[in-house]
């Protein structure tokens, strides 16, 4: 270990001597020590055995800042001190700053401005497109279309269909335990089958949806923008829109109803084996109930719904998919973006459809 | 210690790294089978090979990423296999790494990309101290000043390089690894880099492990090349010994047009 010695001295003021090594090991007690010391400084380097860049910038800093003047440096000390004083040109080290909450706000505005003005751009190039494949349908894609029906509608039917079971369940069993109060349990099909065949089917349907697949749409496409996939199609003369975003939106529209039908035939059985087993109500009567108490609108409600979602979903998905540039990193954040817009867009429309069929008298 | 310049250099004769009968491999694949392997302290060594022969996963092995299935490894006279973590740590604060592409952290700026050493290991240094390291740290590795609070994504390909040399040079090293620093960047930016490399070594008595597909700068900056070719390292020597050499990949490799093309530059 080094020792480190100050004396006063009366011609050349404070003496700082370290010994040792004057190192990055040692910053943090030199540093002090010099720090200690009043001016003027002197600061012998004779003893010192070795010395790193961060030893020689605390030297140069005391000499910047304080005028401190250094002896006994050895050719090799003094050459390192000559370099970092050479290096010194101060750095900004933190971001700028964005200017608080308001500009944030501002930007924020600005941002989901430009986003849904980019979205309706993009949906109005996706209907070019539909167009365009109108025109020439022998470009129709009938293999990507098959093999994303596979993949948005068959392999959700699982996962959906467990969730909707335990949905109808949870429903049923609230259900119960409230209306029981009131003698009125029996209403709980009416509850479980109107609420699950007009909201939730479509709208649990869609979340899942969106968390599956509108993620995959944002998350392949962007991927494949980083890779120039996207560019080296259109240089061959593929429109990205017709090979990747209209097979994607087709799949999603066509199996969206079809697995919101499923769940809500799942949440039913679910909600079913509920009142079986908790109210003893018999299936048999159960499935009679079901058909006297669902209108035939509500169905209507739910499978009108559940497109126009598959569309939001898969627009968005892809939208943001096509959105990324640069680095990796933008898949990440684009992928999140894709399936929170969605979700949002999705409720938003639900309540507007809710208003809608209000008004046309469809209760 | 990160000794730098040391007035004694007394075991200047004893290599740096020191590799013996290493033997990698993924599965069945065997990437490298027997491989020896001596850096000594001051040079630098380029590291060549075809694409596929192992010069990454040979760094990996040294610098502790992976775990050979056997074969002994030493950096800085330390044996590198089966240490702890804590053990380990304080070898790798004598050396710094230069990754392919930089792998600077993306959430954080190029300074506070080189603050992140500095704070692991010295948590003493803090304020307008480790802000000022950090900015002659920048400006050594021939970055403008402003390139301080620039986030990676906003920097070139060049200058990610050289932020993330800065962030390899935080603790002032003993030894440096570098991956490919020159691929990727134009001819003008990777001859800046062979300069720089070459000063920083003589200002900072810097001890280099070099793995690069750049026959100019092996030519312009390293002082022995190590040749890894049939899963092993087939010979380390100047170019001009290896040229003497007899070995199908080496002739091939040196006296290649572009090889014979550096040669003359």
């Amino acid at each position: 270990m080094a020792v480190t010695e100050a004396s006063p001295d009366q011609n050349e003021g404070n003496i700082f001597r370290p010994t040792g090594a004057v190192t990055i090991v040692r910053a943090g007690s030199i540093s002090r020590e010099i720090d200690n010391l009043p001016s003027p400084l002197t600061i012998d380097l004779g003893g010192v055995e070795r010395m790193d860049t961060v030893g020689a910038w605390l030297i140069h800093r005391a000499v910047r800042d304080r005028g401190a003047r250094v002896v006994g440096a050895s050719p090799q000390f003094a050459g390192l001190m000559e370099q970092v004083a050479e290096a010194d040109h101060p750095a900004p080290i933190r971001p700028e700053d964005q200017g608080g909450v308001v500009a944030e706000l501002g930007a924020w505005v600005i941002d989901a401005g430009r986003t849904l003005w980019g979205l309706l751009g993009f949906f109005g190039a996706t209907l070019l497109g539909f167009a365009a494949l109108i025109r020439r349908p022998k470009r129709f894609r009938f293999n990507a279309v098959i093999q994303r029906f596979d993949l948005v509608g068959v392999r959700a039917l699982g996962i959906i269909g467990l969730m909707s079971f335990l949905i109808g369940i949870v429903i049923g069993q609230q259900g119960a335990v409230q209306l029981q109060q009131f003698g009125a349990e029996v209403y709980t099909i009416n509850l479980i089958g109107r609420i699950t065949v007009r909201e939730l089917g479509p709208l649990m349907t869609a979340i899942m949806v969106a968390g599956r697949s509108g993620s995959a749409f944002a998350a392949q496409i962007g991927t494949m923008k980083i890779t120039e996939e996207v560019d080296a199609m259109r240089t061959i003369g593929v429109s990205p829109i017709e090979a990747l975003v209209i097979p994607r939106l087709i799949a999603s529209v066509v199996m969206m109803p079809l697995l919101s039908f499923w769940s809500m035939l799942l949440s039913i059985i679910g909600g079913g084996l509920l009142c079986w087993v908790a109210l003893d109500i018999p299936p048999l009567t159960y499935v009679q109930r079901i058909s006297e108490v669902v209108p035939a609108t509500d169905l209507w409600v739910g499978l009108i719904k559940a497109p126009v979602f598959g569309f939001i979903i898969a627009l968005v998905g892809c939208f943001q998919g096509m959105l990324v540039s640069g680095n990796a990193e933008e898949v990440g954040l684009r992928t999140t973006a894709a399936v929170v817009q969605s979700i949002f867009l999705v409720i938003v429309l639900d309540a507007v459809f809710a208003v809608f069929f209000q008004s046309v008298g469809w209760i | 210690m990160p000794a730098v310049a040391t007035l004694a250099r007394n075991h200047a004769e004893e290599p740096i790294i020191r590799v013996r009968g290493l033997k990698n491999a993924f599965g069945d694949q065997v990437v490298h089978e027997n491989l020896d392997l001596d850096v000594r302290r001051g040079e630098i060594l380029g590291v060549v090979g075809g694409s596929g022969t192992g010069k990454s996963v040979l760094m990996r092995s040294i610098i502790g990423l992976q775990t050979p299935v056997e074969g002994e490894i030493e950096v800085l006279g330390e044996n590198m296999i089966g240490r702890s973590e804590d053990e380990a740590k304080n070898i790798r604060r004598r050396w710094g790494i230069l990754f392919q592409n930089g792998a600077l952290f993306s959430t954080l700026t190029v300074a506070e990309n080189v603050e992140v050493p500095i704070r692991e290991y010295f948590p003493v240094i803090q304020g307008d101290l480790l802000d000022e390291i950090a900015s002659y740290k920048i400006s050594m590795s021939g970055l403008p000043a402003e390139a301080g609070n620039k986030y990676p994504s906003e920097l070139s390909g060049g200058m990610r390089k050289r932020a993330g040399l800065a962030r390899a040079l935080a603790l002032d090293p003993e030894l440096l690894f570098l991956d490919e620093p020159t691929a990727g960047l134009d001819p003008i930016g990777a001859q800046g880099f062979d300069e720089l490399i070459l000063s920083l070594r003589e200002k900072l008595d810097l001890t280099v492990f070099l793995i690069t597909h750049d026959l100019d700068t092996l030519y312009a900056i390293c002082d022995r090349v190590a040749v890894i070719a049939d899963k092993k390292v087939v010979a380390v020597d100047t170019i001009d010994n290896l040229l003497k050499l007899d070995h199908p990949w080496i002739q091939e490799y040196f006296n290649g047009p572009r090889g014979r093309a550096a040669a003359a530059a």
